[in-house]
C-alpha cells in the first residue's frame, strides 16, 4: 500500500510558540487517520500545513506525492477540505454553493446526489446564511465532497451535530473509506475516533505521544472495570481477569443471597485511555 | 476560460443579490446626481451644469465602485474565511481576482450607463462626444481604482471597520476632486491635496473624452498619475495581500 500522507520531523513555530515539536506520521492510501489532541495541541496547525495553507518551518512532507508547501493545482484537484473555521458566501443557496464549487474541479460529483449524501436535499434552496449551524457544517462537508477527491482533510468535521446527525456522517465517511478514500481527521469526540479510525495518533503540545490502532491504544491499557451497588455503596474492582473475578463475585453474591445490584462489566473506551494519557503527559509540557 | 465565466455568473448573481452592495454601490452615485443635478443651475462655467456634474460623477461612481465596494468586499470575505475556503480548490488565485475585477467593471460600466441615461431624460445631459475614448475610460477608471481597493484591503484588518474606513477615504476626495461640483473657489490648500489625487485626474480624463471629444490619450499627464496610483496600489497587494483571516 502507498501512503497519502507521509510527514517527518514536521515543525512550525508562531512569533516563538512552538506549535509542532517535530512530528511524523504516514496515513496510507484508504485509511481513515484521526489526530486527537487537547485545544492547542498543534492539530489544525498540521493539517492546514497539509492542505497548504501554512508553511512549515521544518521538516518533510508529501500529500499524494506533492509537497504541500507548494500547493499545486493538480493536488487541490485531489483533496478535499473541511477546515475548522470558514464560510461560504452567504447569499447563495445550499445547492448554488455545491455547484459553484463543482464548477472548479475537472470531474466533479453530481451535485443532486451530493446534496442527498450530507442531508442538505430539504434545505437545497434556502440560502446559506439561513443555515443552523449543524446544517452549515454539512454545507462544508458537502463542498469537500463535491469534487470527488481522494484524500478528504476533515478538521473537527462533526462539531455541532445533533447525535443523529453525527451518526449519519459517521456512515457517510465510513461509506467514503469504502470507496477507497483516504481520510485524515481531527475530532474531540473520542467514541467517533474509537468508530471511524483506523488508526489514531494523540499530540499533546505539538509532539505526537501515541500513534497506533484505537484498539493497541486501549489494549495497552488498563483493566476491565466491574462496578456495582453494594449496601447503597458503589463498589469498583478493576481486573485483568474479568471471567474469574465475576465468577467469584457473583459465586459470593448467591451464596450470601445479596443482589449485585446496578452491576456493569466496562472495558475501558478511547476515551478513558486518553484522558490518562493527556493526564500522564500534562506535567512534562515545557 | 470556462472557470472564469462559471466564476462570473456566480460573482454577479451574489452583487446583485446583496441590497446593501446593490444600493450603495449602484444606486448611491445616481442618487447624488438626481439631487445634485436639481441644485445646481444652468451652467457652470458656461458648461450645461448636467454635463460637469455627470462628469464628475462617473468619477465618483469608478471610485466608489472599484476602490471602495472592492476592497470592502475583499476584507468581508477574507475575514470571514470565504477566501481561504476557495484557497484549496483548484480554482487559479489569478482567475479568482480577474473574475472579480471583471465583475466589477460589469458594474460600473452598467452604472455608467444609467447615469447617461438619467442625466439625458432628467437634465437634458449630453452623450459622450467620443464614446470609444469614453469605454476606455470607465475600463482605465476601473482597473486604477481596482488597483488601489487591492491594495487598500491589504492593509484594513478589520471587516467592522472597512466600511468606514472606504467612506473616509472616498467621500472627502469626490469632495476635493470636483465630483459633486466645482472647486475652484475651495481654498488653496485644498486645492494642493486635490492635485495628488487620483481621481481629480480620472474626471480631466472623463471630461475630455465626454465632453471635449478629446482622445484618451489627450492628456499624458493625468493618465501617467492615475496610472502611478493604480500601480502604488497593485505593489501594497502584491506584498501584503492574503487570503487567510487575519486572526488566524
Ligand atoms: N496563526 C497563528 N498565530 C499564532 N499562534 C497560532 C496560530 N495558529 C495557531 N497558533 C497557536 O499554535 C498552537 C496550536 O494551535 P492549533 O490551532 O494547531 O491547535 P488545535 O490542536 O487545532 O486546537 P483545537 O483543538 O482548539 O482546534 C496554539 O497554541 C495556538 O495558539
Ligand atoms: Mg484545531
Amino acid at each position: 500500500m502507498s501512503s497519502a500522507i507521509a510527514v517527518r520531523d514536521l515543525r512550525k513555530s508562531y512569533d516563538g510558540v512552538e506549535a509542532l515539536r517535530g512530528i511524523s506520521f504516514e496515513v496510507t492510501a484508504g485509511e481513515v487517520f484521526g489526530l486527537l489532541g487537547p485545544n492547542g495541541a498543534g492539530k489544525t496547525t498540521a493539517v492546514e500545513i497539509l492542505e497548504g495553507y501554512r508553511n512549515r518551518d521544518g521538516g518533510d512532507a508529501s500529500v499524494l506525492g506533492y509537497d504541500p508547501g507548494d500547493s499545486p493545482r493538480a493536488m487541490r484537484e485531489r483533496i478535499g477540505v473541511v477546515l475548522q473555521h470558514s464560510e461560504i458566501t452567504p447569499l447563495l443557496t445550499v445547492r448554488e454553493a455545491h455547484l459553484l464549487f463543482a464548477g472548479y474541479y475537472a470531474k466533479p460529483r453530481d451535485v443532486d446526489e451530493v446534496l442527498e449524501v450530507v442531508g442538505l436535499m430539504e434545505k437545497r434552496d434556502a440560502r446559506v446564511k439561513t443555515l443552523s449551524g449543524g446544517q452549515k457544517r454539512r454545507l462544508d462537508l458537502g463542498i469537500a465532497l463535491v469534487g470527488d477527491p481522494e484524500l478528504v482533510f476533515l478538521d473537527e468535521p462533526t462539531t455541532g451535530f445533533d447525535p443523529a446527525a453525527r451518526r449519519s456522517a459517521w456512515e457517510m465517511i465510513l461509506a467514503l473509506r469504502s470507496l477507497g478514500k483516504t481520510i485524515l481527521l481531527t475530532t474531540h469526540y473520542l467514541d467517533e475516533a474509537q468508530r471511524l479510525a483506523d488508526r489514531v495518533a494523540v499530540i499533546r503540545a505539538g509532539r505526537i505521544i501515541r500513534l497506533g490502532t484505537p484498539a493497541e491504544l486501549i489494549g495497552d491499557a488498563r483493566s476491565i472495570e466491574i462496578r456495582f451497588l453494594k449496601n447503597g455503596e458503589q463498589v469498583v474492582i478493576e481486573t485483568k481477569n474479568p471471567t474469574q473475578a465475576l465468577n467469584e463475585l457473583t459465586a459470593e453474591a448467591l451464596a450470601t443471597g445479596y443482589e449485585l445490584e446496578q452491576l456493569e462489566v466496562r472495558r475501558p473506551t478511547l476515551e478513558d485511555v486518553y484522558l490518562e494519557l493527556v493526564d500522564e503527559y500534562d506535567g512534562d509540557v515545557e | 476560460m470556462t472557470v472564469l465565466l462559471h466564476q462570473l455568473k456566480f460573482e454577479q448573481r451574489v452583487f446583485w443579490r446583496s441590497r446593501e452592495a446593490a444600493v450603495f454601490i449602484f444606486i448611491f452615485p445616481l442618487l447624488l446626481y438626481a439631487l445634485l443635478g436639481s441644485i445646481y443651475g444652468d451652467e457652470i462655467d458656461g458648461v450645461p451644469a448636467a454635463d460637469v456634474l455627470l462628469a464628475g460623477l462617473f468619477g465618483y461612481g469608478a471610485a466608489n465602485t472599484a476602490f471602495g465596494g472592492l476592497a470592502i468586499t475583499l476584507v468581508i470575505r477574507r475575514e470571514a474565511g470565504i477566501l481561504k475556503r476557495l484557497r484549496s480548490t483548484p480554482l487559479p488565485p489569478w482567475t479568482y481576482l480577474a473574475t472579480v475585477l471583471l465583475s466589477t467593471l460589469m458594474v460600473f460600466a452598467l452604472q455608467a450607463v444609467a447615469l447617461l441615461v438619467l442625466g439625458s431624460l432628467a437634465f437634458d445631459a449630453s452623450m459622450p462626444a467620443n464614446p470609444l475614448g469614453f469605454a476606455g475610460a470607465i475600463v482605465l477608471g476601473v482597473a486604477a481604482f481596482a488597483g488601489l481597493g487591492v491594495g487598500a484591503a491589504s492593509l484594513i484588518r478589520s471587516a467592522e471597520g472597512v466600511s468606514a474606513v472606504v467612506n473616509v477615504i472616498v467621500l472627502p476626495m469626490a469632495f476635493l476632486s470636483g465630483s459633486f461640483g466645482p472647486t475652484r473657489e475651495f481654498p488653496v490648500f485644498l486645492q494642493a491635496i486635490a492635485d495628488v489625487l487620483p481621481l481629480t485626474y480620472f474626471i480631466d480624463i472623463v471630461y475630455g473624452v465626454y465632453l471635449d471629444g478629446e482622445s484618451l490619450f489627450a492628456d499624458p499627464k493625468a493618465l501617467g498619475v492615475l496610472a502611478a496610483w493604480g500601480i502604488a496600489g497593485l505593489a501594497v497587494a502584491l506584498k501584503r495581500f492574503t487570503w487567510m483571516p487575519r486572526e488566524r
